[in-house]
């Protein structure tokens, strides 16, 4: 149990998925402007990310791996992740419409969405078993949703900002981006210290 | 016209990195050093390179429904041969580089020129274009790469460049150095662009979901992939 909650605190706050591996940046800088918008694809890409690390895992362990078809990975993975997002978006069409127009309109951004691949890709090459990828793409998602939560409190704060000319728009969003991964700097060692592992 | 525009056109006035702002978890992740820098654009312009030649040889063939995932296919084709290569000829920098060389396959830029321009144009022009591009986004890497080695560890490619009292500041290395000096750069290169009176960042203008996405309003500064 201690091994499961220090991966996921791990993932969640020392090892953010946007802040420290550089995961997903594009929609953490295009889709932050809003708490709500910010919500919605955070929540989306948690879900994807879940789903998809467990069928990945399974295709690579199952089918990949055994016949020596490593090279194929990445191929194998996008079109998988593609075809998920996909699947997805229609069942929840039909089974959960209130979910669906809440969720829906972030769909088309998740696929090129390199923290779902990165993940998928990591939890496979890091070797970790079923459970435990799943805890890993878990603890990605909810750190890149809080990454993006608490990123949209800053720019909301930065709107009433005068900010010089040539840093509007994009360069400041990068240089308040490098003040909160500073501050996600400070919880390096905090799984460690905690559970001792 | 147009051999010379087409491929200055990537490298200065539409440069993918600095100007589009796409392709930003590469920029960001592989800059700690410039040799990284360099290894990555070389990789991303060899993939954009062969992904527009081959979907501008395929785009009458190519059905306008699933062209998406037909171009992701060809684009990741390439980029395991790129991979495979790389391990085998510079296994240092394949180490460096690590998952970064397989998420070139999600790098909007190339998926963005293949929409946008492999798609409608010749061969040739599209050949010029993935190689203007791919110049663009290696010469902007090698820029923050060497800004952050210089900086984070005194060195340049390897060699110390900064004189002994310098004490190299290692937050350039980690992450929040990378997302300070990318903004600087963003900044300054719209501090020049000024005097042409033309300050737009179209990213989701040239991102191949623009289409699709009813967040391009909301989210067109600056865009996202």
């Amino acid at each position: 149990m201690a091994f499961y909650l220090a991966l996921l605190l791990d993932t969640i706050l020392v090892s953010n998925v946007v802040l420290a591996q550089f995961l997903g940046i594009c929609p953490f800088l295009g889709v932050s402007k809003k708490l709500d918008s910010a919500v919605g694809m955070g929540l989306s890409v948690t879900c994807v990310l879940v789903i998809s690390t467990a069928v990945t895992w399974l295709i690579n362990h199952a089918f990949l791996a055994p016949n020596n078809l490593g090279y194929l990975q990445t191929l194998v993975f996008i079109l998988v992740i593609a075809f998920l997002v996909q699947l997805l978006e229609i069942s929840m069409k039909k089974f959960i419409p209130s979910l669906h127009r809440a969720l829906g309109i972030y769909r088309p951004l998740i696929t090129t969405n390199c923290a779902v691949l990165g993940v998928t890709i990591s939890a496979v090459d890091e070797g970790l078993d079923f459970l435990p990828s799943l805890v890993f793409a878990l603890g990605s998602g909810l750190g890149f949703l809080l990454a993006m939560v608490l990123f949209a409190g800053v720019r909301g704060k930065m709107e009433r900002c005068n900010i010089p000319q040539s840093f509007r728009g994009m360069p400041i969003t990068l240089i308040a981006a490098s003040i909160v991964a500073m501050a996600f700097m400070g919880f390096s060692g905090l799984a460690d210290g905690i559970f001792g592992i | 016209m147009r051999n010379r525009d087409i491929l200055l056109n990537g490298i200065i006035k539409e440069n993918p990195t600095l100007v589009l702002v796409l392709g930003t978890c590469p920029t960001l992740a592989v800059t700690t050093m410039a040799v990284n820098g360099l290894g990555m654009g070389v990789a991303t312009m060899a993939v954009l390179i062969c992904s527009n030649i081959v979907i501008s040889l395929l785009k009458n063939v190519i059905p306008d429904k699933v062209r998406i995932p037909c171009y992701i296919v060809v684009i990741s084709g390439f980029v395991t041969i790129v991979s495979l290569l790389m391990e085998a000829l510079a296994p240092g920098l394949y180490k460096s580089l690590g998952l970064f060389l397989s998420l070139i396959v999600v790098n909007c830029i190339i998926l963005g020129r293949a929409e946008m321009f492999a798609a409608k144009n010749t061969v040739f022009h599209s050949m010029l274009d993935g190689i203007g591009m791919g110049l663009g986004f290696t010469l902007a890497l090698v820029l923050i790469g060497s800004i952050r080695e210089i900086l984070g560890s005194g060195t340049w490619f390897g060699m110390t460049v900064m004189p002994s009292f310098f004490t190299p500041i290692t937050i350039f290395m980690l992450a929040p150095g990378g997302f300070f000096v990318f903004g600087c750069m963003i900044a300054l290169v719209n501090k020049l662009r000024q005097k042409n009176d033309s300050l737009v960042h179209n990213g989701c203008m040239n991102c191949p979901n623009v289409h699709h996405c009813h967040n391009a309003q909301e989210a067109q500064e600056g865009g996202c992939c």
